[in-house]
C-alpha cells in the first residue's frame, strides 16, 4: 500500500467525522433524524473504491470504539460500537467495501443508473441485511420484525443515495481516483 | 486535539489494563447472551451500576450513558411484552442495559492512548498478513490531525456557498469538500514520501 493510499485512507475517515458535525435533519411526519454523516461510507466507496474506502471506514470505526466522540451527536465508545445498533456500524465498513466494489466494475462506463444502483444496493440492501439481523438477535425479535422497524429511515438513506450519486459523478469528472489505481 | 469520552480517576478499574478491561467486556457481553433468566441478568446490570459509584461516577454520569439508548429499551420491551411476556421483555432489556453500560464504563475509564496502545501491540502478531502497525498508527495521527483541518474547510465552503444562495443544498457543500480533502491528500502524502517515511 502507497503512502498515498494511507492518506486517502485517513483524510476520508476525517472526513465522515466531520460529516457527523453537521447537524442532523428531521424528516417530517415521521420525526426520524437524518445525519449526514451515513454519506460517508458511500461516498468513501464510490470515490475511494473497495480496498480503501473500507478500510478508511474501518478506521474511523477503530477510533469511534477507542472512545473518541465522532459519531454524530458526539456519540462515541465501546457502547455504541456493541450496543443495540451495533450491526449498524459493522454495515458500514462493509457497505463501503461492496459499494466501492460495484462501482470498480462499472467504473469505465459509470452512469447515474448503475452508480445509484451500486450505491443503493451497498449502502442500503448490505447495510441493513447487516443491521437488521444485529438488531433481531439483540432484541429477540424475527428478522421481519427488525426490517419493518427499521422501515422509517429507509426515507432518509433514499435521499442520501441520491446526493452520494451525484457527487461520486461529480468528483469522477474532475478528479477520479479508481482508475489511477485500476 | 479532540477530547476522548475518558473522565480521568483514580479507581481500581481506572488503573486495570486496558486489554483486560476489553476481555471482561467480551466475556459479560457473551455471558449475557447465554443467561436465559431475567433476575440474573437484572443482577449482573445491578453489579455494572455498582460499579459506576466505585469508579467516581455519579448518577449524572449514568444517566448520560443510558439516555441514548432508552426510547429503544422502550420500544423493545413494548415489542417483547406484545409478541410474548413482561418477563420476556424484562430480559431482553436488562441484557442490552447490561452490555451497553459495561462497554461505556470501559470507555470513561480508560485512556483513548491506552487503547490505542494496546491496540498497536494486538496488532504485531497480524504483521506477516500484511499489516503494518506503524502504517496503522501513522493513518490514525493523520485523522486526528486533518478532523479540525477538513472541519474549518467546511466552513469555508458553508461561507462560499451562502454567499451564492447555495448554502441549503448538500451537494454543493459535498463537491468542494472532497475535492479539496483529495487535493490535500496529494500535498500530504508528498510531504511524507519526502520525508522517507517506509
Amino acid at each position: 500500500m502507497k503512502t498515498k493510499d494511507i492518506v486517502y485512507i485517513a483524510l476520508f475517515a476525517a472526513l465522515t467525522a466531520v460529516l457527523g458535525l453537521f447537524p442532523p435533519i428531521t424528516l417530517p411526519v415521521t420525526g426520524v433524524p437524518v445525519t449526514a454523516q451515513s454519506l460517508g461510507p458511500m461516498l468513501a466507496g464510490a470515490i475511494l473504491g473497495a480496498r480503501r474506502g473500507g478500510l478508511s471506514i474501518v478506521l474511523f470505526l477503530v477510533l469511534v470504539a477507542v472512545g473518541l466522540p465522532l459519531l454524530s451527536g458526539g456519540r462515541g465508545g465501546f457502547g455504541v460500537m456493541i450496543g443495540v445498533t451495533g450491526g449498524f456500524m459493522f454495515g458500514w465498513a462493509i457497505s463501503a467495501f461492496v459499494i466501492g466494489l460495484l462501482i470498480e466494475k462499472f467504473w469505465n462506463r459509470l452512469n447515474v443508473f448503475n452508480a445509484a444502483l451500486s450505491i443503493a444496493f451497498g449502502g442500503i440492501v448490505v447495510l441493513y441485511a447487516i443491521g437488521n439481523a444485529w438488531v433481531a438477535v439483540v432484541a429477540e425479535i424475527s428478522y421481519w420484525q427488525a426490517t419493518v422497524g427499521a422501515a422509517p429511515f429507509l426515507i432518509g438513506d433514499a435521499i442520501k443515495v441520491v446526493i452520494a450519486t451525484v457527487v461520486c459523478l461529480a468528483v469522477r469528472r474532475s478528479y477520479p481516483l479508481i482508475s489511477k489505481a485500476g | 486535539m479532540i477530547a476522548g469520552l475518558y473522565i480521568d480517576g483514580q479507581s481500581a478499574l481506572h488503573r486495570a489494563q486496558a486489554g483486560a478491561k476489553i476481555l471482561a467486556m467480551i466475556a459479560l457481553g457473551t455471558g449475557v447472551f447465554l443467561i436465559p433468566d431475567w433476575p440474573v441478568v437484572a443482577f449482573v446490570l445491578a453489579t455494572v451500576l455498582l460499579l459506576y459509584p466505585v469508579s467516581g461516577f455519579g448518577p449524572r454520569i449514568i444517566w448520560a450513558q443510558i439516555k441514548p439508548i432508552l426510547w429503544l429499551l422502550v420500544i423493545f420491551f413494548a415489542v417483547q411484552f406484545w409478541l410474548n411476556d413482561w418477563q420476556a421483555g424484562l430480559l431482553v432489556v436488562t441484557r442490552i442495559a447490561a452490555i451497553v453500560m459495561f462497554a461505556s464504563l470501559v470507555t470513561l475509564t480508560t485512556k483513548t492512548s491506552d487503547l490505542l496502545a494496546s491496540l498497536e501491540r494486538a496488532m504485531q502478531p497480524l504483521r506477516p498478513i500484511g499489516v503494518n502497525p506503524e502504517k496503522v498508527s501513522l493513518a490514525i495521527s493523520m485523522v486526528l490531525r486533518f478532523i479540525p483541518v477538513i472541519s474549518t474547510v467546511a466552513s469555508e465552503i458553508r461561507d462560499a456557498q451562502r454567499a451564492r444562495g447555495l448554502d441549503r443544498s448538500v451537494v454543493a457543500m459535498v463537491v468542494p469538500l472532497i475535492i479539496r480533502t483529495l487535493k490535500m491528500a496529494d500535498d500530504v502524502a508528498d510531504a511524507i514520501d519526502a520525508r522517507s517515511f517506509d
